[in-house]
């Protein structure tokens, strides 16, 4: 028995990879692992996107545009974070968000 | 005339001299500062002598208030405003030439007596301020101006009392000064404020013109009281109370003997011709509303004058230090001035008591400048003020022994001296306005003459002619005495021919109360009683301290509780002692103390404390754990979804 995808089976795939998104992004210690994290919580967000573009508004291209917004500025933003943790790691000698604790002053 | 910019230069040459002598003094004009503050003085009072002679030459006649120069300064609405201007008129000028001759005369003085003095430059630098200072104030068109410039003579005052600040009598002095005329300045900003409030005014003219002719203002002004006083009388007695202070009378005249403490030309200058004047002058500038407006303002003008230039004399025969004897006469003859005022009627002969007064201050400023300087020149020699320690002196110091003989004959009124003149019509407008006043004045003037001959006796003869060593001869651990430079000799002589020669200007000429000229008539019966009296006084000087003998000491163990009190001042300087020490100090001093510091400071306190407390507690939220801050981040969201979607309906 074969089941055609719809709309709500692509929602539960983007909030089931948004909340993974968010366990990594709160647990994982590693800074790489929580860019990683923030890519996948960006990547549902895109699925949302393309999923009611497709669904609700077939004839506008609103969704699709925005979902190349969001991959350049995930780009841009992936860029800027791993110069911020290459500079963390020259000074502290390790990527660990929990040794970085003392940048609040 | 003379243009406006050249009546400027008037004041604002000093100012340069202040400031140029004040920022340079170390570096550039070490030993030239003296010279400086001389040359730029003299050329002050070339101009004053000038201007004064062009606005007599021009006002022939009769002699109206001209106002060459004026700036708003800052207005505040229709009418009232505060301005920077030059107001000529008879008493400005008068008191323009007065102020730039004594300056000029004491800078020369200066010039030998401050010699080698460590603070030399920045002396002159205090001189040229306060001659800015009080000229500024005489040639003032706003009220408010003079109260600027009335201040900044306070505060010369003080730095020049203060001038030898290692000394700590010298500082408590400047300090007491300072604090007694900055409390009357109170009531005369007080004065202030209710005049304008009620005239709209500041400018003196205006307000002058407001307040003696039939406005609304006038009658508002006389209709509202206070105490059943009327507001016009209130702001006259409280401008007043600044000009008593300023001008030493009873009783804020506590300040006066102490700041002898200041150098000796300083007190010829600004303690005895110019500064203490200038309550005087205050009253004379509105003395068309004192006597057409509020005369009973001026009945307290007349008896607080009446009263201090009495007591003052008292005082003055027993003091012995010669500097004090002299300010006691200050004080007195100040109070003569006043009451003179206080007696004056406006307009015609009634104005005979204003004319008087600027004549007794003009007079007075010569040989009371002259006294001073004179005994500038015996402390020179003896390096004390005590009266004590001098005596027989004359042979030494033969200029200043007959230049002092001249100013005292002055003061005691011997004609043909210039005190002579002035004294006599101001005795006159006394006798023919109230009788209680003149019998007084005679009782008073008899014993100016008593002491100043005291004084002069005992300077100059008294005791045989001491032996010194003269100048340069008195090696080793010897006091040096020598007589002083010329310079100090010459001042002397040109105040000595003003205060024998004075007397003959024609004042009531040049000054009178409604700017119409006054004739005086000299009137050698009314003189006799007390020219008699004056010679009197000397006579019992002369019998008493001509040669050394132990009458005056059994006289004053004859009255020797009356003695006592006088000596003391009559327990004034107690009296304010025990009350702001005893009085303001435990019962309002104490208690606001407290009051701020457990109160006050305590709110202040406690908001710092529970600031901190909250803080210390919130500031473990700032964790620095980024994991942290995106839970935060989580819950904010989840919780404004929870409100968009279930809530807000």
């Amino acid at each position: 028995m074969t089941i055609e995808p719809g709309l709500y089976h692509l929602l539960f795939i983007s909030t089931a990879l948004f909340f993974i998104g968010v366990y990594g992004f709160l647990t994982r210690r590693n800074l790489i692992t929580m860019l990683m994290s923030i890519e996948l919580i960006l990547n549902s967000v895109n699925i949302n996107f393309i999923a009611f573009n497709k669904y609700l508004w077939a004839n506008r291209l609103d969704g699709v545009m925005f979902t190349v917004f969001v991959i350049a500025i995930a780009a841009a933003e992936a860029a800027v974070a791993i110069a911020i943790i290459i500079n963390l790691y020259r000074s502290h000698q390790s990527i660990d968000v929990q040794k970085a604790e003392e940048l609040k002053y | 005339m003379p243009s406006a910019i050249l009546i400027a230069l008037i004041p604002l040459l000093p100012l340069f001299t202040f400031l140029v002598l004040g920022l340079y003094r170390r570096k550039v004009f070490k030993n030239a500062s003296g010279i400086i503050g001389t040359l730029s003085l003299l050329i002050s009072f070339v101009i004053a002598v000038f201007t004064a002679y062009s606005y007599f030459h021009i006002h022939q006649g009769s002699h109206p208030a001209e106002i060459p120069f004026k700036y708003t300064w800052l207005q505040f609405n229709e009418g009232m405003s505060i301005d920077m201007g030059i107001q000529l008129d008879s008493i400005s000028v008068m008191m323009i030439v007065v102020v730039t001759f004594v300056s000029l005369m004491v800078h020369i003085f200066s010039l030998g007596y401050m010699k080698g003095e460590e603070r030399y430059p920045t002396y002159y630098a205090f001189l040229s301020l306060f001659t800015f200072s009080m000229l500024g104030l005489v040639l003032s068109s706003n009220i408010f101006q003079i109260y600027i410039f009335w201040e900044l003579v306070g505060v010369s005052s003080y730095l020049l009392i203060g001038f030898y600040y290692d000394r700590p009598s010298a500082v408590a002095a400047s300090k007491k000064a300072f604090i007694v005329t900055r409390f009357a300045d109170l009531g005369f900003l007080i004065g202030i404020l209710i005049l304008s409030f009620y005239a709209n005014t500041l400018d003196f003219n205006t307000l002058i013109a407001t307040f003696t002719t039939q406005t609304p203002e006038l009658h508002n002004a006389l209709a509202s009281t206070f105490l059943d006083v009327s507001a016009l009388t209130w702001g006259l007695v409280l401008v007043f109370m600044g000009g008593a202070g300023k001008s030493a009378m009873f009783p804020l005249h506590i300040w006066l003997p102490d700041a002898m403490e200041g150098p000796t030309p300083v007190s010829a200058l600004i303690h005895a011709a110019t500064m203490v004047v200038a309550g005087v002058f205050l009253v004379a500038r509105l003395f068309p509303i004192f006597s057409l407006s509020a005369p009973a303002a001026l009945d307290i003008v007349a008896y607080v004058g009446i009263l201090s230039a009495f007591l003052a004399a008292i005082i003055a025969c027993t003091q012995t230090d010669i500097k004090r004897v002299l300010a006691y006469s200050t004080m007195s003859q100040i109070g003569f001035m006043m009451f003179a005022l206080g007696v004056s009627g406006y307009g015609g002969e009634n104005g005979l008591g204003y004319t008087a007064s600027m004549f007794h201050l003009f007079t007075h400023a010569m040989f009371k400048a002259l006294l001073f300087l004179g005994a500038g020149v015996v402390i020179h020699f003896i390096h004390s003020n005590d009266m004590k320690d001098m005596g027989g002196l004359r042979k030494y110091l033969p200029v200043a022994h007959i230049t002092f003989l001249i100013a005292c004959l002055a003061i005691a009124g011997v004609p043909p001296f210039a005190g002579f003149f002035s004294k006599e019509e101001i005795l006159l407008a006394a006798y023919n306005s109230n009788p209680t006043i003149y019998y007084i004045a005679l009782v008073t003037s008899a014993l100016t003459a008593f002491y100043m001959f005291r004084l002069y006796f005992s300077i100059f003869w008294n005791k045989p002619t001491p032996l010194y060593s003269s100048a340069g001869e008195g090696a080793g651990g010897e006091v040096h005495h020598h007589k002083g430079p010329f310079v100090m000799s010459l001042p002397l002589i040109i105040l000595a021919i003003g205060a024998a020669l004075a007397g003959f200007i024609h004042f009531g000429n040049f000054v009178s109360s409604d700017g119409q000229p006054l004739e005086s008539h000299f009137n050698p019966m009314f003189s006799i009683a007390p020219v008699t009296i004056g010679v009197i006084g000397i006579a019992i000087a002369w019998v008493l301290y001509k040669k050394q003998n132990d009458k005056p000491e059994r006289i004053a163990s004859a009255l020797s509780s009356l003695y006592r009190a006088t000596y003391r001042k009559f327990y004034i300087d107690e009296i304010y002692l025990f009350i702001t020490k005893k009085v303001l100090f435990n019962l309002v001093g104490r208690p606001a103390a407290w009051f701020d510091r457990n109160v006050v400071d305590g709110m202040v306190n406690a908001t710092g404390n529970a600031t901190a407390t909250l803080s210390a507690r919130i500031k473990k939220i700032q964790s620095g754990r980024v994991q942290g801050y995106a839970i935060y981040t989580l819950v904010g969201v989840i919780a404004l979804a929870v409100l968009f979607i279930y809530l807000w309906k």
